[in-house]
Order: structure tokens, then C-alpha cells, then sequence
């Protein structure tokens, strides 16, 4: 009897002890997974770490020929096309996110709000493939006024002189702001959705107008985790490959205007990764990588960190 | 006094005039995007992309190669992702719950999640494509499968989250062993809610081209050898659209509408599922 009761504990604890186990280890391998992308691209590029020392990450050289690489000019092109981007979409979708929060009827919000989530999902090929073939022309024979009109700005004026091609840094800049509008200003709208309604009330009865309540009760309470969105929306942005490669214009040099062709990490890996055949050229393209993954990383860590709060409370947010 | 309240009004109507402009700014570029997508691909879009292969510039052809390319990838990444995904979501709601563990793999699974594509098919050709010698389409779905996990994992951790703690007290007040418990209570229950977060992982990856580019790379003809490389539509479409034959560009086009429509008509099936069938 005793032994019969063992018996049947032991069979009716094995299974649920190995499927404990095995979900357990699938969910550690996810951890695993993520180190082995960190260390796997970190060996790869070891070579052109220790080949050319810390002078990879500032040395402007990028020649094939001469097997001598540097990160400078990618990194630099990744930042600001990046910047650019932030420049444009975080008041756009500050805008979008307040329209519909705060101003459109729930029918019209909810709507508008499907549709932006709806295009955020566009592969970003095709944005890629519209800057190139639509935006590029129109841009082009926008450029001219642009450094015509702002060029003589004294300091700033230098970013915006250069040939009016369409494409290069500021049309990639414009490009990945378009794609990354539907991203921030998604979770935007749900940062603001999460205010409580009392603490806007208690502004709207001490007679507060609409855009004061947004700036001082609903930014004031979710400044973080709006902060946090914006840092998602850039984490997104630095590694975007497609909308980018088309638009930048893949030339390796560094100028001060944006309206020259540059180029960004995820343009270089495109380009040039299937035809790199010296080891040392290949090794140099993971090393790109290896910093590509690092800044991400580093960007969407503080990213996750600001909305940390914000998500315990609501359970999901952002993607 | 007066002037005090006129700046206010002032202030509040400019702000929310802008508010108004910004939405219309953001849904103008995005839907000239989607229009220029839907008119170009429309006019390209005709019956040979079905039944003929890529074709050399200045000749006629389709995309079928591509197609079959991509959905052969996608089909062996959804096979091997979702178990993966399903399962470690499961430790994260149903074994782990509340425990500082499942707090720093979920957040680790979030960077996962948000980490750009192209690093991750860096990844799979160091760590396949180099080792077994040349691009092949097990890359390819690999890299893919890797893009598909943590949105699977996020997803099935929430939906099982939400299945209230009574329904398995009740099955465990039964006599049932855990993992039947799971099995027949929980995934029941937040079955809907799996399912729309496998539709929405199938959605993103079939639009990724970045990945690709290192690992399947591309085949101009007809091939469905798992080692060897395998055509697929974003390489595809890249590859002709940066090219400067005008009847590749069309069929770029095609291509880009019907993953575009694929897209869209995946994430719009997920949310009338979500719709239809919430669990709360």
C-alpha cells in the first residue's frame, strides 16, 4: 500500500518535473541566446579589434584594397541619420499621441490609432523603396532652396550646404523619422492613456485648458516612461538596415552637410557584407556589427528601464 | 488680467491646432507611403508572378521562386520559434511568476525583441553559415526563427498572465498534475491569445530582409534544397529595386505590395481575433 502510494507520487511528480524543467531551460536559453549574439559577433570582429587596437573606433580609413578599416564614418552616419530622425518624429508624435489622447472623440482616436499601429507594421523595404523612387526626386528639387534658404544660417548654415542629389543623410534622417512616427507615437498614446483620469480632472476643475493639463499633468506624470518611448523609437532607428540603405547614398566620407551621401553601420553591412572576401574586410563588417549591437543595447536597456514602472502598472506597453 | 487670459487661449488653441497638424503630417507620409506601394504594385501585379521564376533583366518572369522561397523559411521558422516561445512563455506566467528570475528574462527577452534585425543574420552566419560553408535556407529560418521568439514568448507570458489564478486552483483542487493543468486549463484558455501573438511574430518576419541578406542570400531560380541558398521576396525585392532595369523595378514593386498586403491582412486578422475573443 505504502509502496503503491510512492509509486504513484513518483509518476504523477515526473512529468510535471521534466516539463518544469524543460520550459525552464527554453526560457534561459533565450538569456543564452542573447550572449551568444554579443560574443559570437565580439570573437568574429577580434580580428579587426586587434589588428588595428582602439584606432578602429576613430580612424576615418575604409579601404578594401589596403585592408585598412575604421569604424568612425559608419558610426558617425549611424548617430546622425538617427538624430535626424528623433529631430523630426518625437514632436510629430507627441502631436499624434496628444491628438489622440486627448483632443479626437474616442471614435476618431481609436481609428486614427489603428491605422498608425496598422502602418507601423509596413516592412521598412518599402519605405526604403519609396525614398528612393518617390521622396528622393520631390527632395531633390527641394534641397536647392534648403541650402539656398538656410545655408547662410552663421554655424548651422554649414549642415546644409552641398549638392542637391535627394539622397544622403538628411533624406535617410527623413525617411527613418516616417517610419519610426507610428512606432514612438504608439507608445506615446498608451503612456498617456495610462494617466489617471483624477489627477486630469483635478486639473480641468482648478480651470486648466486642455494643453496645460497635457503639459503639466499628463507630461508631468509620464515623463519617464515618454522618455523611455523615445529611447525605444531610437534603439529602433540605429539598427534599421533597409529604409536606410537605399537613401543614404553608401559614400565613405564624412562631411559636416547633410544633404552629402554617407553612410551608417546597417548600410555598410548590406552593401558590402556578401562581397567582403579578405577575412580582415569580413572581420572589420562583424566588428561593425559588434558596436551596432552594443549601442542598441545599451540604448534599449535604458529604454526598458524608464517604461519599468510605467509597464508594471499597465502590464504591457511598446514592443 | 484680460491679457492673461488671452495668452492662455492663445497657447492652448496654437498647441492644439499643432496637435491636429502633427496627426495630419504623420498620416499624410504614411499614407502616401501605403498609396505609391498599392499604385505601383497594382500596375505590376499580373498572373506570371505566380507561375514564373525571376527572370534576367529584359526578359519576362515572375516571382514564384521567391514565394515559395519565403514561405518554405517562414514555415520551418514558425515550426521551430513558436514551441520555443510557447514554452518559455509558460515558465515565465506559470512557473517563475512574480520571481526575480522571470523579471530579468522577460527583460532580457524585451532587448531580444527590440534588437536590429541585421545583427541577428550577423549572428546565424557566424554561427551556421560559416561553420556549414555556404549561405542555405536553414539560415535563413533560423535567423528568422530567432526574430519570432520573443514576440512569441512576450505574448503567450501575458495571455497566461491574464487567465485568473482561480481557474487553476480549481483544476489543481481536482487532482490534476501541473503540466495538465497548463495543458488543459491555461492554454485553453489564453489559446486565442497565443495564436494572435504567432500571427503577429509570422507578420513581422515576413517582411525582414536584413537577416537575409547573410544567410539564405538568393537563388534566381527555382530551388527547395534546404542547403543551398533560397530565393525569398525582401532579397528579391532589394536586389531589383536597387537595380537599374526598369521591368525588375516593376516586379519589385509587385513583390513589395503583396508583402505589404501580407502584412496588413495578418495584423488585421490578430486584432479581429483579439476583438472577437478577448479573455479578461
Amino acid at each position: 500500500m505504502a509502496a503503491n502510494d510512492c509509486e504513484r507520487k513518483v509518476a504523477g511528480l515526473f512529468p510535471d518535473r521534466m516539463f518544469r524543467h524543460l520550459t525552464a531551460g527554453l526560457a534561459y536559453f533565450v538569456l543564452a541566446l542573447l550572449i551568444a549574439v554579443a560574443l559570437s559577433l565580439f570573437l568574429s570582429g577580434w580580428d579587426a579589434f586587434r589588428s588595428f587596437g582602439f584606432g578602429f573606433f576613430w580612424s576615418e580609413a575604409w579601404d578594401p584594397v589596403t585592408n585598412r578599416f575604421g569604424a568612425l564614418i559608419p558610426v558617425v552616419g549611424t548617430l546622425v541619420s538617427s538624430l535626424i530622425a528623433l529631430v523630426i518624429a518625437v514632436p510629430i508624435s507627441f502631436g499624434v499621441a496628444m491628438f489622440i489622447s486627448e483632443l479626437a472623440p474616442a471614435w476618431l482616436g481609436r481609428s486614427v490609432g489603428s491605422a498608425i499601429e496598422l502602418l507601423a507594421g509596413i516592412p521598412s523595404i518599402i519605405f526604403g523603396m519609396w525614398g528612393l523612387f518617390v521622396f528622393a526626386p520631390v527632395f531633390g528639387g527641394v534641397e536647392p532652396w534648403i541650402s539656398h534658404n538656410l545655408g547662410d544660417i552663421p554655424g548651422l548654415g554649414v549642415l546644409f550646404r552641398g549638392p542637391p542629389m535627394g539622397i544622403g543623410m538628411l533624406t535617410a534622417g527623413i525617411i527613418l523619422a516616417i517610419m519610426i512616427i507610428p512606432f514612438i507615437a504608439a507608445i506615446m498614446r498608451d503612456v498617456f492613456l495610462a494617466t489617471p483620469a483624477i489627477l486630469k480632472e483635478s486639473a480641468y476643475a482648478l480651470g486648466g485648458t486642455t494643453w496645460e493639463v497635457v503639459r503639466s499633468v499628463v507630461l508631468g506624470y509620464t515623463r519617464t516612461a515618454v522618455t523611455g518611448g523615445v529611447f525605444l523609437g531610437l534603439g529602433r532607428a540605429l539598427g534599421e538596415t533597409m529604409a536606410v540603405t537605399f537613401v543614404i547614398g553608401n559614400a565613405h566620407d564624412l562631411h559636416a552637410s547633410l544633404l552629402e551621401p554617407g553612410n551608417s553601420i546597417a548600410a555598410v553591412l548590406a552593401n558590402e557584407f556578401t562581397e567582403a572576401f579578405s577575412p580582415l574586410y569580413r572581420s572589420s563588417l562583424l566588428a561593425l556589427g559588434f558596436i551596432l549591437f552594443i549601442i542598441t543595447f545599451i540604448v534599449l536597456v535604458l529604454a526598458k528601464a524608464m517604461l519599468w514602472r510605467l509597464e508594471k502598472a499597465r502590464g504591457k506597453v511598446g514592443l | 488680467m484680460t491679457d492673461l487670459r488671452f495668452r492662455r487661449r492663445f497657447w492652448n488653441a496654437f498647441n492644439l491646432t499643432m496637435a491636429v497638424l502633427a496627426t495630419g503630417f504623420g498620416l499624410f507620409w504614411l499614407l502616401w507611403i501605403l498609396w505609391t506601394t498599392l499604385d505601383a504594385g497594382f500596375a505590376a501585379l499580373d498572373l506570371r508572378l505566380f507561375t514564373q521564376d525571376t527572370p534576367a533583366p529584359g526578359s519576362v518572369g515572375g516571382l514564384r521562386n521567391a514565394f515559395a522561397g519565403s514561405l518554405i523559411m517562414i514555415g520551418i521558422a514558425v515550426l521551430l520559434g513558436t514551441p520555443v516561445g510557447i514554452l518559455a512563455g509558460t515558465y515565465l506566467a506559470e512557473f517563475a511568476h512574480g520571481t526575480r528570475r522571470a523579471e530579468v528574462i522577460r527583460f532580457f527577452n524585451d532587448i531580444l525583441l527590440s534588437a536590429p534585425s541585421i545583427v541577428i543574420g550577423l549572428f546565424v552566419y557566424t554561427v551556421l553559415v560559416v561553420p556549414m560553408g555556404n549561405f542555405s535556407a536553414w539560415a535563413g529560418a533560423m535567423s528568422l526563427a530567432i526574430l519570432l521568439l520573443p514576440v512569441v514568448l512576450r505574448t503567450t507570458d501575458e495571455m497566461l498572465r491574464l487567465v485568473p489564478g482561480t481557474m487553476r486552483e480549481a483544476a489543481l483542487a481536482l487532482g490534476a498534475p501541473y503540466w495538465k493543468m497548463i495543458f488543459q486549463v491555461t492554454y485553453r484558455a489564453a489559446s486565442f491569445g497565443i495564436l494572435t501573438g504567432v500571427l503577429l511574430a509570422i507578420a513581422r518576419i515576413s517582411g525582414e530582409t536584413a537577416p537575409l541578406l547573410f544567410t539564405a542570400l538568393n537563388n534566381q531560380f527555382w530551388s527547395t534544397n534546404l542547403d543551398q541558398p533560397i530565393a525569398n521576396v525582401p532579397v528579391v525585392i532589394f536586389q531589383f529595386a536597387m537595380s537599374p532595369y526598369a521591368d525588375w523595378q516593376r516586379l519589385a514593386w509587385a513583390g513589395a505590395l503583396i508583402a505589404a498586403l501580407a502584412v496588413l491582412a495578418l495584423s488585421i486578422t490578430s486584432r479581429l481575433i483579439i476583438k472577437g475573443r478577448s479573455f479578461r
